[in-house]
């Protein structure tokens, strides 16, 4: 073992040795030295005060953020007009924010989101620390150590995976709930799990591809870039985002086999170079059934059971799971319309409850073949009313410490402005997440096989003719029948003729 | 028996051009049918690349054999003729059984029978037009719309090019049987191989 410690241990001393000498570690390329600025030494009484003297320089950063979804939560669609974003919509993890949204706003990026009073306008609420952090020591949850904000301040860079990951591959959760493309792996991923992410290749963070203008961070799954035909961004010509495989790309980016070019005008990049998802070293959530949820032990006290592989598989709080890894996607039409069942809807609780639907079909354009995570599981929803219910959750009077869903269903529809009967059930739902990060190496692309087969990957997409899965059965029978009857005849001719060979 | 006379009516080229495209229609024919899923051999990506690859030869044989028809005149060979059809017909439904001569004799100027010619016509202006212009169709599927083919369907095309497909295979199994017949099971395969196919002499 020690000839793989070693290397280890030299670079680790490499690290220190350098820091040492540099004082800290200023982000490569940058052209300010935080840990030289005066105004910066001095110690913070909280967040907002770290952020008055980022303001001191940086003036229009704060009302910047406040355009921004990350600081808003709230986004209306143009196609669709629906009122989506954090605060509104509900899904199938732990259902909405609304009522809970003290708890929920520990990923808020500001200060102090409790409850309806929260100040959205206010500049020194915007947390910049959260992002910006480079010490990997920042953090608003009371329940961990308290930062020296001095030290975090000092230190500040531009973001990294470590950042964005805070929160991003923690969402529904937890560590790799959510996404399935999006977890703790990609902190500091190897080749095999992302191509681009590689530390030890190309390193590349959030943001080299979520390119930022303003603070407004390009990609969004509210309204994703489900096609793109402009090829290669370039400056001047383009919006700029880079959040397309093919803004660096290409549409034409196969070279050695140029067939594969064929695909792109059906095929989103991903279904072929994502052939799993939840690739790195953690499980994503397959599975959330909160019908569940509630059973107590003996005492009266919360339960939580763990599979073999130590993965949380029944939380009185939570209900039943069921985790996966490598998992092979769904794939379904995509144009990049997203509709959701929004609180209110109506819902058909007979059939499983769609939470959102990703519209498109093989005759639409802007349409392309995208490979999906569906989360599935039970939730509830207002039996009088037909529409999903939300509950309370977090807090004395919440369903996590009262395990009583009525009356945490009745404060969670209350506070998010929606009526409820006070009869509920449980429905079906899914949700689904396009999958677009944790790219394999080229080497790990699925094969023509995986598609062009019977019973294949694209056993579900409809509407497009796709050689080896497709073919009319009555010329097949009609084909190899007259096949077989030229044989038979031919055959029986012979015959014949060996039988009558002496005549004449 | 009247005695056999040698004469030669598959020149060189025919005979390179005849077994080349035998070889390929049987290879395209493997191939093919691995991409239209109905058996797993060289795995879809290798099917379809050697598909593609052995269809450009194909066309590329194709365009020598149209020009040597062309320019020796043999394209004449196949104008159809209802001469002798029914003499023809009656040999193979009844007179092979029976030992009757065969009504037709080959001369260099006119080597096919009635029968033959109508089914190499059919061959070449049905059936091989019918599978190139489907399969090119099929292979320039990204193209359509800049031709000004966006309404086509590439179910219907791939539909056309399968229905070829078995009219090919189907003509192949007759064909093949039908060389069994001449004056020993294998003397037809072997004009097409030396050139030199043998008549009766005329009795005269
Ligand atoms: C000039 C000649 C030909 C051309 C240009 C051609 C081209 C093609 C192309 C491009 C495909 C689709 C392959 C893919 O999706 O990767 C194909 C499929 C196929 N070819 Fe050909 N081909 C030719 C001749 C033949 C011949 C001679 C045969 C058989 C005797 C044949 C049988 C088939 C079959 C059965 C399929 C599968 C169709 C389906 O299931 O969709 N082809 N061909």
């Amino acid at each position: 073992m020690a000839y793989k410690i070693l290397p280890t241990l030299y670079s680790f001393a490499l690290l220190i040795a350098l820091s040492v000498i540099s004082g800290t570690a200023v982000a490569a390329g940058s052209t300010a030295d935080h840990s030289t600025f005066e105004g910066l030494k001095r110690s913070f009484e909280s967040g907002p005060d770290v952020t008055r003297a980022c303001l001191e320089c940086h003036t229009e950063a704060a009302r910047q953020i406040h355009k921004t979804t990350h600081w808003t939560w709230e986004y209306e669609n143009p196609k669709t007009g629906q009122l989506l974003g954090k605060k509104n919509v509900v899904n199938n993890f732990c259902l909405s924010t609304s009522s809970n949204i003290a708890a929920c706003s520990t990923c808020h990026i500001g200060y102090g989101w409790k409850d309806d009073t929260f100040d959205f306008t206010s500049e020194q609420n915007v947390d910049c620390l959260v992002c910006h952090d480079t010490t990997g020591t920042y953090t608003k949850d009371p329940k961990n150590k308290a930062p020296d904000l001095t030290k975090v301040a000092l230190n500040v860079g531009p973001t990294s995976r470590a950042t964005c990951g805070e929160c991003h591959f923690k969402g529904g959760g937890g560590e790799a709930v959510k996404h399935g493309d999006l977890d703790p792996s990609l902190d500091n991923p190897d080749i095999f799990v992302d191509v681009h992410m590689d530390k030890d290749g190309l390193d590349f963070v959030c943001s080299t591809c979520h390119s930022t203008d303003q603070h407004a961070v390009a990609g969004s799954r509210y309204t994703p870039k489900a096609s793109d035909n402009h090829g290669i961004d370039v400056p001047g010509k383009s919006d700029g985002a880079r959040t397309t495989c093919q803004s660096c790309h290409g549409d034409v980016p196969h070279v050695k086999n140029a067939k594969l070019n064929d695909h792109t005008d059906k095929l989103a990049c991903q279904t072929c170079h994502i052939p799993e998802y939840s690739r790195g070293d953690y499980a994503s959530k397959e599975w959330w059934d909160w019908s569940t949820a509630g059973q107590l032990k003996a005492d009266n006290t919360p339960l939580s059971k763990v599979d073999a592989n130590n993965h949380e598989i029944y939380n009185s709080k939570k209900g039943d799971f069921r985790w996966e890894n490598n998992v092979i996607p769904e794939y379904v039409w995509f144009n990049g319309t997203v509709r959701y069942t929004l609180l209110g809807d109506k819902i058909d609780p007979t059939n499983v409850v769609p939470i959102n639907s990703f519209e498109g079909s093989a005759d639409d354009p802007e349409a392309r073949i995208w490979p999906v995570k569906v989360m599935r599981g039970k939730q509830p929803y207002d039996r009088a009313n037909m529409t999903l219910a939300v509950p309370h959750t977090v807090g004395k009077d919440g369903f996590w410490q009262t395990f009583e869903w009525k009356p945490s269903l009745a404060r969670g529809m209350a506070a998010a402005g929606a009526k409820f009967s006070g009869e509920y059930d449980f429905v079906e739902t899914t949700m689904m997440w396009p999958i677009t990060h944790m790219v394999a190496p080229r080497e790990q692309a699925l094969g023509c096989d995986s598609c062009h087969a019977r019973n294949g990957r694209m056993e579900a997409v409809a509407g497009v003719y796709i050689p080896g899965r497709d073919s009319l059965p009555l010329l097949d029978t009609l084909g190899f029948g007259l096949l077989g009857l030229t044989f038979a005849g031919t055959l029986f001719h012979g015959v014949m003729r060996f039988i009558f060979r002496n005549r004449g | 028996m009247a005695d056999l006379k040698p004469i030669y009516v598959f020149k060189r080229f025919e005979r390179f051009w005849h077994w080349s495209q035998a070889a390929l229609i049987m290879f395209m024919a493997l191939t093919g049918f691995e991409v239209h899923g109905t058996y797993m051999l060289f795995g879809f990506e290798q099917a379809s690349s050697l598909h593609t690859t052995a269809a450009w030869a194909l066309i590329g044989l194709w365009l020598f054999a149209i020009f040597w028809h062309l320019t020796t005149g043999e394209w004449k060979q196949y104008i159809p003729t209802t001469e002798n059809m029914m003499g023809v017909m009656r040999y193979y439904s009844i007179g092979i059984f029976t030992g009757a001569p065969h009504p037709f004799k080959p001369t260099q100027l006119n080597k096919h029978n009635p029968m033959q010619r109508v089914a190499y016509l059919l061959f070449k202006v049905v059936m091989a037009p019918m599978i190139w212009i489907s399969g090119l169709l099929y292979l320039y599927y990204n193209a359509w719309a800049d031709w000004g083919l966006g309404e086509l369907d590439l179910s219907v095309i791939a539909l056309i090019h399968t229905a070829a497909a078995f009219m090919l295979l189907i003509f192949l199994v007759g064909h093949v049987y039908l060389t069994t017949t001449g004056h020993t099971l294998f003397s037809q395969i072997k004009a097409m191989i030396t050139g030199w196919d043998e008549v009766e002499e005329d009795p005269q």
